[in-house]
């Protein structure tokens, strides 16, 4: 047991340090809510990074078949975008003021479950709750000591989205499958125009793109016991050579970005980039665009590599709705009506094991080669997981960024990024 | 000892006013923060305030029979107290000791907390991190302060001179004291847009290729300086027209008939009199500028390449970002530590250089 003096301490410190800053952090938005509406409704929070600002409509359409199905329960969104989601999800489970049901990325799910703050969600399992409906893999992705704490939600992948009108106008052959770092260099070069403002490629120098050049360079990121990291090697130095040389030949710099946000969505979506490494989740968002595109797995080197980002949704352990919270967390993520609206929306992809709702993703006509997300499948690139995740992703980004930027040599960085992690593995 | 507010001439830092009425009005405006600070020509004296009020409080009665006296006088002073005394204590010093007690733990804010004892302190005592960033914060401070002092002064002279649309001026260089940092940092930070910028563009004109500002590690830091001495100058140039204003004329007019120089009237009469705004100035600033965070955070975020990693800014990234809350606390506390003897210091070299006359 513990100390009482030591509880009250504690709390006064959680309470005060964290909640406060949680609530002047928030805007106050994570910390309202009633807990249930007039007429013996339940209120279920729902708090999200991958609806806003594309597919709030889509999340909707969700929500009302759901609340139709359970008329006593009630659902309201709360939306954060994701550079900012995480620290609000911090903020509010230390402070109390977690939202029922939240959004949780592969990245972060095992810091949450091995916390304690999420609910075992197969507590709260309805009589009609099918399990079969996952696809297998993803379904054991979120479990974390045989409990499932989170429910797979959606899974995106990074491909190559090209302008066709600009290769088209340069005479450049457009890529393929079969495409390698090489043929992709050599078609930026051509493409790039910088008395127009053209560039030819974008890709960002950050820790996502480089442990996935890593694979595409034969390089594994980290001992396979997890020790320490491997990446400090020869293919780690091609693969940052690689996404560095781009900077300031074929892609702007980082003075020319400016800090602008969304910089390259608006440089693809003004018809100025010719290529552009990004995620399937960009779709939706080039609906319009007055120009011709299309997608292709990513260039490789010597092997093929993509990433896959995987998204679940969880209930918080403190809930005073569980059973609501998790019949909830199961429609959202295996309902038809979420699966058929994640399809016909191209919101991610759902990770259902029904082969023929995923084959309708299909068949939207744009962008032609939809079969490339699938493809993209067959060969991938999980991220490296640590405890000390969130300053892996900064020391390797930062060390990039500033081989980028020509301070340091490509292996002065990656030397100081391998240390920086070593350490953090201990 | 004789009480010291009875005769004006034995405390060089006493006030005018005497009698319980103004002692206790002195007490709680010289407590509860920057009030009497404010009040034009009285700016140097606010430190008195608060040693005057503890030496008050403190003090041993003087007679028996003024002790019931002295009790009600205690209880007066509480009651005034207790408006500031309340948020200072649910708001300052409860976090403050929980915060305490969170740096002795290893702690991410959602998992329960695990004692670690002095491990977070003495972490980051060894941590290249930490040292970087107590060093950016004193790159901040050593530009911020003299660009801040001299601007603010120079700008308190001139407007302290008769001309037309004086108060105007003064009302304008005021205004971005009391305008939210953030928007400040956002409108400096798109002035220095290396690739859309006012100040680039304008620099292209006259043939200059423009830096990257706070794109570019060498220069994010000046370009930070920039910003925050551009919002602070209205609020150092009001204190000093405040300790201008103080001066007597005659001093000046007294210099002049023995055939003073505006250079020796300024060096010799208007500096040392002026030094107890100064030294208001510079605790202030220094204190703020060990406490640099705003626009940082909304600047730069610490980069480029951690080029303007300031301590809070680190104790933010530590909390929000690592998980780290225990060892942000530990930080937090270190930064205590070195502004309170960075301000021990001061109070005592102030008593060679500061001139209360």
């Amino acid at each position: 047991m513990q100390h009482p003096m030591k509880n009250t301490v504690k709390t006064a410190a959680v309470a005060l340090v964290a909640g406060l800053l949680a609530a002047a952090c928030s805007q106050g938005s994570a910390t309202k809510g009633a807990e249930s509406t007039p007429g013996g409704k339940v209120t279920v929070r729902y708090f999200t990074f991958s609806a806003a600002p594309d597919h709030v409509k889509d999340l909707d359409t969700i929500v009302a078949a759901f609340e139709k199905a359970n008329p006593s329960v009630d659902v309201v969104v709360e939306t954060a975008p994701y550079d900012q989601y995480f620290t609000k999800l911090q903020t509010s489970i230390a402070g109390g003021t977690a939202a029922d049901t939240f959004e949780l990325n592969y990245e972060n799910f095992v810091t949450y479950a091995s916390a304690g703050s999420l609910l075992d969600l197969g507590t709260v399992r309805g009589d009609g709750d099918d399990d079969a409906a996952y696809a297998a893999e993803s379904l054991a992705a979120f479990k974390h000591d045989g409990k499932q704490y989170a429910l797979p939600e959606s899974f995106s992948t990074v491909v190559l989205l090209y302008n066709k009108d600009l290769f088209a106008k340069a005479g450049v052959a457009e890529p393929t499958a079969d495409w390698t770092w090489a043929e992709e260099q050599a078609a930026a070069a051509k493409l790039t125009d910088k008395k127009k403002g053209v560039f030819g490629d974008f890709q960002p120098v950050t820790f996502f793109e480089f442990y996935k050049a890593l694979k595409q360079a034969g390089g594994e990121f980290m001992a396979p016991d997890g020790s320490k990291t491997t990446f400090n090697s020869p293919a780690g130095v091609k693969a940052a050579t690689w996404l560095v040389g781009k900077v300031g030949k074929t892609m702007p710099t980082e003075a020319q970005i400016g800090g602008t946000a969304d910089y390259d969505t608006n440089l693809f979506k003004s018809g100025k980039l010719a290529m552009w490494h990004n995620g399937i989740w960009q779709f939706a968002g080039l609906k319009d665009v007055p120009f011709n595109w299309d997608v292709v797995v990513e260039p490789g080197d010597s092997a093929k590599a993509s990433a896959v980002f995987h998204n679940s949704v969880a209930a918080a352990a403190a809930t005073k709705h569980p059973k609501e919270a998790g019949a909830w967390a199961r429609f959202l993520t295996s309902s038809s009506v979420a699966a058929q609206t994640r399809i016909a929306s191209s919101w991610e992809l759902p990770p259902v094991s029904d082969q023929a709702v995923l084959a309708g993703y299909l068949k939207d006509p744009k962008p032609a080669n939809r079969q490339a997300v699938f493809d993209s499948l067959n060969a991938i690139a999980l991220p490296p997981v640590i405890v000390r995740q969130q300053e892996m992703q900064d020391a390797v980004t930062e060390a990039l960024s500033n081989a980028a930027a020509g301070r340091v040599t490509v292996e002065e960085a990656l030397k100081t990024a391998a240390d920086k992690v070593d350490g953090l593995l201990g | 000892m004789s009480d010291p507010m009875s005769d004006p001439t034995s405390d060089p830092m006493s006030g005018p006013m005497s009698g319980p009425g103004a002692r206790s009005a002195e007490a709680v405006s010289g407590r509860s923060g920057r009030s009497a600070e404010a009040v034009p020509g009285r700016s140097g004296r606010s430190a008195g305030a608060v040693a005057l009020a503890e030496r008050e409080v403190t003090a041993p009665p003087t007679r028996p029979a003024h002790k019931r006296k002295r009790l009600r006088y205690a209880g007066t002073v509480a009651f005034f107290l207790l408006p500031s005394a309340i948020p200072l204590t649910l708001y300052t010093l409860i976090p403050m000791v929980g915060s305490l007690w969170a740096s002795l733990h290893e702690w991410n804010l959602i998992t329960p907390m695990r004692w670690i004892g002095l491990g977070n302190y003495s972490e980051l005592l060894a941590a290249p991190e930490t040292r970087a960033a107590f060093g950016h914060t004193l790159y901040f401070i050593a530009g911020y302060l003299p660009l801040v002092y001299c601007g603010g002064l120079g700008l308190a002279l001139l407007l302290n001179r008769a001309m037309a649309g004086r108060d105007l001026f003064r009302a304008i260089y005021f205004l971005p004291v009391i305008t939210s940092w953030v928007v400040v940092a956002l409108m400096w930070k798109w002035l220095l847009n290396p690739a859309s910028g006012v100040v680039d563009w304008a620099l292209g004109l006259a043939g200059v290729d423009g830096p990257g500002w706070w794109t570019d590690p060498d220069w994010a830091m000046p370009s930070i300086i920039l910003a925050s001495a551009w919002k602070d100058l209205g609020f150092v140039m009001i204190i000093l027209l405040a300790g201008l204003q103080a001066i007597p004329k005659e001093f000046h007019e007294a210099a002049t008939v023995d055939g003073a120089g505006a250079w020796q009237r300024f060096r010799h009469i208007t500096l040392p009199l002026l030094s107890p705004s100064t030294f208001f100035v510079v605790v202030i600033s220094l204190i703020n500028g060990f406490q640099v965070f705003d626009q940082i955070h909304v600047m730069t975020g610490g980069g480029p390449a951690g080029a303007t990693q300031s301590v809070v800014e680190l104790i933010y990234n530590l909390t929000f970002r690592y998980g780290r809350a225990g060892a942000a606390s530990a930080l937090s506390w270190l930064l205590f530590a070195v502004v309170l003897i960075v301000t021990l210091v001061q109070v005592r070299a102030q008593r060679r250089w500061v001139n209360y006359g």
